[in-house]
């Protein structure tokens, strides 16, 4: 009976434990959007949203610039990545067996968890020593983070379509590549969807691949050769700065608009799709 | 013109036939078009592997293995006669305490949220609660940097550095002053930063234990604890993969710990020191660097250690988590 006691007592402890654990998690998450809010609200007004960026320790001004780089950048990263991203998962769902694609799965999850400033290497090394801090080095680091997500969860989404909705395709004499396109495609949008959204969301607040390849820049954008502003640049630019009392708050401004496009797609995203697991 | 290219085009088809030997259909051609574009991630990686090697040359030629082991570093040598020299021993030491703290706090909380999400909560309320957890991995890194330098160092520095130097201050870890960006401050924000990734892992591997596992002991009276005993053994090696990964993360992080860490460039003894990581190191001084050549070959080549330092990690992490889901795919077909 006695034992009993201990071995209940300790199920209690580890079981209460576990929930401590889930609460701590959330502290940081909870910390960071409140402190972001409660600290970026009073920075942000019109001027600030379309404004040039002034140079530190200047009073006025905005983030304008940043705001325009971060979603050129991010554009063109999703028109290369995307594509590229998606015909990649296509292969691996639709022909899983295959020895390369066996091999392209294995090295796509091992690219997704590249650090990010390696990314920012290759960029810098591929690009910007052809052709300068430029808007399309950028773009290409970003395309490259985004192109093994994108794949994975292509080829998760295709995996989650009903082979009886394939079937019924095949036996009306559709040959396989029509039916891949067109139905096994179709059914699969929402899933593809939202990873192809989630893998936006997550390359726009990348810091470090954009420092090694847009450099940043306090004007509007000047070519596609040009070193560019970015929204994640601004605040990182802003939070080295030692005037405390201007360009700290610019910092937390910034985070704010930032978090509101990333979070929003997340949340959005997840709202969407909710019913397959609710 | 133009019917001189249709015809041209009408002809392609049957011409191609004809060297493969075979009626080609669209899925032929379907199949080699996406297989080509699926080719990418090896030319990404290839391409990757060459540049970055091809532009650390200079500092591979010129100090040879002992980069790995030296000490200094010095793109401007204090007195003219002296040429620069590079060390990337303090930076793989504070790469490897940041990441070796990050995993002793991350891992136990992450396990954990594991348990707690598959095992103790209630569905809904674990569906509910994952989604936040997992908001957590969708905050940019330069975010967590922000919030580390203006929330979280002033509340360690005042409220938890001190007394925690005042219990464990008799070892050498805890010794010394105390400073804000330090060692530590790093290795608790690769914490918060991992804990997303362990445990969206640990959890889908404990929820694929297979029901079996936890009836047989429950049967025999176990408590709740003791049946999550089992399902973690039973997930080990997923648990192990999960861990490994999470430990690529905080090797790999780059912004959040460059915030935070201190930024200086020494072997420190004491976890309130500040300290550099090899990611941190390329953030804060490549865009500086422009000269001599080698300085920035030398943080080309620090790339280059992170890089296979990455590929280990990742690749090994893989290979487990694949390993245990095809085995717990394969215990549960049976």
């Amino acid at each position: 009976m006695n034992d009993y006691m201990v071995r209940k007592i300790k199920d209690r402890i580890m079981v209460s434990l576990a929930y401590l654990a889930l609460i701590v998690a959330l502290i940081p998450l909870v910390s960071i959007l409140t402190e972001t809010m409660l600290r970026g609200a009073p920075a942000i007004n019109l001027s600030f949203l379309t404004e040039r960026i002034p140079p530190l320790g200047q009073p006025g001004g905005g983030i304008g610039p940043a705001i325009q780089g971060t979603l050129i950048v991010v554009g063109i990263a999703s028109m290369i990545g995307v594509p590229i991203g998606l015909f990649s998962g296509i292969y691996l769902a639709e022909f899983r067996e295959t020895k390369l694609a066996s091999a392209a799965r294995f090295l796509t999850d091992v690219s997704t968890n590249m650090p990010s400033i390696v990314i920012g290497i290759f960029g810098w090394a591929l690009i910007v020593t052809a052709i300068g801090w430029s808007v399309i080095a950028g773009a290409f680091a970003l395309a490259i983070m985004m192109i093994p997500i994108v794949t994975r969860t292509t080829e998760e989404a295709i995996k989650l379509v009903p082979v009886t909705i394939r079937e019924a395709a095949l036996a009306l004499g559709v040959p396989r590549w029509k039916t891949t396109i067109t139905v096994v495609l179709s059914s699969a949008k929402k899933g593809i969807a939202t990873g192809i959204l989630l893998s936006i969301a997550r390359i726009a607040g990348e810091t470090a691949p954009l420092l090694l390849t847009i450099l940043g820049s306090r004007f509007w954008f000047g070519g596609f050769t040009e070193p560019t502003a970015g929204l994640p640049l601004a605040i990182f630019n802003f939070s080295q700065s030692p005037y405390s009392t201007i360009d700290w708050p610019r910092a937390w401004g910034a985070s704010m608009v930032l978090i509101f496009m990333i979070l929003g797609i997340n949340v959005v995203v997840r709202y969407f799709t909710r019913e397959k697991y609710g | 013109m133009r019917v001189k290219f249709l015809y041209f085009l009408s002809n392609v088809r049957p011409k191609l036939q004809m060297v493969f030997g075979k009626r080609l259909s669209g899925d032929v051609y379907f199949k080699t078009f996406t297989a080509l574009i699926a080719c990418n991630v090896f030319a990404v990686l290839g391409l990757m592997l060459y540049k970055i090697i091809q532009e650390s040359w200079l500092s591979i030629e010129t100090y040879g293995l002992g980069f790995l082991w030296g000490t200094t570093w010095q793109p401007v040598p204090p007195n003219p006669s002296m040429s620069p020299s590079f060390g990337a021993l303090p930076l793989i030491w504070g790469t490897l305490v940041t990441s070796a703290i990050a995993l002793l706090l991350g891992v136990p909380i992450s396990l954990g949220i594991g348990l707690a999400l598959s095992e103790f909560a209630p569905k809904r309320f674990a569906y509910f609660v994952s989604f936040f957890v997992e908001l957590l991995a969708a905050i940019p890194s330069v975010i967590y940097g922000l919030w580390g330098i203006f929330v979280l160092i002033p509340f360690l520095q005042h409220n938890i550095y001190p007394p925690l130097q005042a219990m464990l201050g008799f070892l050498p870890l805890f010794q010394g002053t105390i400073r804000g960006p330090s060692v530590l401050t790093g290795g608790i924000v690769l914490a918060i930063m991992i804990l997303p990734t362990v445990s969206a892992i640990a959890r889908d591997v404990f929820a694929a234990v297979p029901r079996s596992q936890r009836e047989a002991v429950v049967a025999l009276g176990a408590t709740r604890w003791e049946t999550s005993k089992v399902v973690m053994s039973y997930g080990r090696s997923g648990v192990i993969g999960a861990i490994i990964l999470g430990l690529g993360r905080a090797v790999g992080e780059t912004m959040a710990i460059t915030m935070v860490v201190g930024n200086s460039f020494n072997m420190f003894d004491s976890l309130f020191d500040p300290g550099y990581t090899l990611a941190s190191i390329v953030a804060n001084e490549f865009t500086e660097a422009s000269s001599p050549a080698v300085y920035i070959s030398a943080l080309m080549e620090v790339g280059l250690v992170l890089i296979a330092l990455a590929l280990v990690i990742n690749a090994l992490a893989r290979l487990i988590i694949w390993r245990t889901t095809k085995m717990v795919a394969g215990a549960e077909a049976v």
